[in-house]
């Protein structure tokens, strides 16, 4: 063996190290929060866990649906007012824009994945909070799920945008040619056919967008009232809801975490694995739409 | 000869500074096959998408000089319409990512066809029209992209006969396919120009003598940018060519 050839296996060795180590991480997060965990699946057991509506860990009442209605309906919110705002970013960056606006855009929709998530808590505090407080309703803080739902539809708009655009550059120029060719207008060929070719690319871009905005944590504790309640219209009008104070599973753990013990302790835990349960699930469905091109298929 | 369904005069064409196309002037015949020849980069491809207006979707396109269709100068003419007489067939066959059926109704239902005997009329036809349909009848809801290659060509051909066009340009339509689905094309654009006008740029030369009925056959200058050349019955360029830089092409000499 010459000192190239032993060169090269010993990279391709350091880099598999490398690549192991990620999966052991990942393997390793997965089974101390389980072990952590273990101790409230089995007293608690699974189904009062997640369908108990009380949270009283002084008094042993462990029940966490609460807040999985607050993350839900927090995603939920941040989903109908993000998605649309992203789609819009990316097919104007992907269709529309001249390259020198382009230029602008796209830099500060990445910029906006850069910006640290207690920042944009600070500012959902005093700008976004605020306004909100201003809808004349009985109770309303300002601090609620409507709130939260804007912060974090901010805050997943790059990732929706980025994939999502991706996804409609990736939709073969022969379809735009073909469908220019028959008289079709820009705006007939986007709906037609680029965005139902860029489907499978889109929905995985919003998956994506939901595992970000279910594990968000920070911000959220900052603008979202965190009241372990599950939240209730407070007028006739349903859509109130969202002026509802609001805890997110994420919130409950990372605001409880420091002076929990024992069972309370492994309630948290047990949160967290579900939590990450779900968002892998996310995950690896996004991918698996990503890897499905359509037109690919023979 | 017969009277000319599109022109071109003194037409010019630019990709940003780059000159493509210099001093185009042709007659496309009404209801017969037209093959625009040369070798590659010659700029048919670029006279072919002049007849309905692709070149404008490139930045930097300029023109100059006039194409007619039916007399009227196509640009002034609204794009949309343009388009609608005169559909176009792609290299690669390029069907969408829908059913066949909803592939051939794509056009009827931009221009506003809304009824469902109608589309399906239409479907039918369009699909009979391009020698598709008793192949794919029974199986209408099949993605366009399931097809053969040869299948899908004339899938997209018979999504532009969907909106009767009065010419049909066809772009190496038969490049990316067998001999067999080649032939197939074949067969069918002699059935086609019957109702429609048709225009195809090959760099196949036995096509063109198969298929055509006049030639056009172009080459670049020294400046690279494509001219006409020669232009008459398919008979006469093959086998009595005017110009002797058409004969060393015809005869191999080059390209």
């Amino acid at each position: 063996m010459t000192g190239k050839q032993r060169l090269e296996s010993v990279v391709k060795y350091v880099l598999m190290f490398s690549a192991l180590m990620s999966i052991l991480i990942v393997v390793m997060i997965g089974i101390f929060t389980f072990r952590e965990a273990i101790p409230a699946f089995r007293e608690i057991g699974i189904i009062k866990l997640l369908t108990g509506t009380v949270w009283r860990p002084g008094q042993g009442q462990y029940g966490i649906l609460a807040m999985i209605a607050g993350s839900g309906l927090v995603t939920l919110g941040a989903v109908v007012i993000g998605v649309p705002l992203a789609l819009g970013c990316a097919i104007f960056l992907s269709e529309i824009a001249p390259p020198a606006v382009k230029s602008i855009v796209r830099p500060s929709i990445e910029l906006l994945a850069g910006i640290p998530s207690v920042v944009y808590g600070l500012f959902g505090m005093v700008v976004i909070v605020p306004l909100v407080r201003n809808i004349d309703v009985p109770g309303n803080t300002g601090f609620g799920l409507l709130s939260a739902s804007i912060v974090l539809a901010v805050m997943i708009l790059p990732t929706i945008s980025s994939v999502s655009e991706y996804a409609i550059r990736s939709v073969p120029k022969r379809f735009r040619e073909g469908s220019f060719a028959m008289g079709a207008t820009k705006w007939e060929t986007m709906t037609k056919v680029i965005l139902p070719g860029a489907r499978s690319g889109i929905m995985s871009a919003i998956i994506l967008g939901l595992g970000r905005a279910l594990g968000e944590t920070i911000a959220m504790i900052m603008v979202i009232g965190n009241s372990v309640i599950i939240p209730f219209a407070s007028t006739d009008n349903p859509l109130s809801i969202f002026l509802s104070r609001a805890r997110t599973l994420t919130g409950n753990i990372a605001v409880e975490i420091n002076y929990a013990t024992g069972l309370h302790e492994s309630a948290l835990f047990a949160t967290g694995v579900i939590l990450f349960i779900l968002i892998m699930l996310m995950n690896s469905s996004a991918r698996m739409l990503i890897g499905r091109k359509k037109w690919e298929k023979k | 000869m017969t009277e000319a369904r599109m022109r071109t005069v003194d037409y010019n064409l630019y990709y940003g500074s780059f000159k493509a196309l210099t001093n185009v002037t042709l007659n496309i015949p009404v209801n017969r096959i037209t093959a625009i020849i040369g070798p590659s980069g010659c700029g048919k491809s670029s006279l072919l998408r002049s007849f309905n207006r692709m070149n404008e979707l490139i930045p930097g396109v300029r023109t100059t000089g006039e194409v007619f269709l039916d007399g009227e100068n196509i640009f002034s003419k609204d794009v949309v319409e343009l388009r609608k007489k005169v559909g176009m067939v792609f290299q690669r066959p390029n069907p969408f990512p829908k059913s066949v059926y909803d592939n051939v109704a794509y056009g009827p239902r931009i221009h506003g066809i809304r009824d469902k005997t109608i589309l399906a009329e239409i479907v039918e036809s369009s699909l009979k029209s391009a020698a598709l349909w008793d192949e794919v009848k029974d199986n209408l809801g099949k993605s366009g992209l399931a097809l053969s290659g040869g299948q899908q060509q004339r899938l997209c051909i018979a999504r532009a006969l969907a909106i009767e066009p009065e010419v049909v340009l066809m772009d190496e339509p038969a490049s990316a396919l067998d001999p067999v689905a080649t032939l197939k094309i074949e067969e069918l654009m002699e059935k086609l120009k019957q109702k429609y006008t048709i225009v195809i740029v090959t760099h196949n030369m036995q096509q063109a003598a198969r298929v055509s009925d006049f030639t056009a056959f172009m080459l670049t200058d020294e400046q690279r940018s494509g001219n006409m050349i020669e232009f008459g019955p398919t008979t006469d360029i093959f086998t009595n060519p005017v110009d002797s830089r058409t004969e060393d092409y015809i005869s191999g000499r080059f390209g």
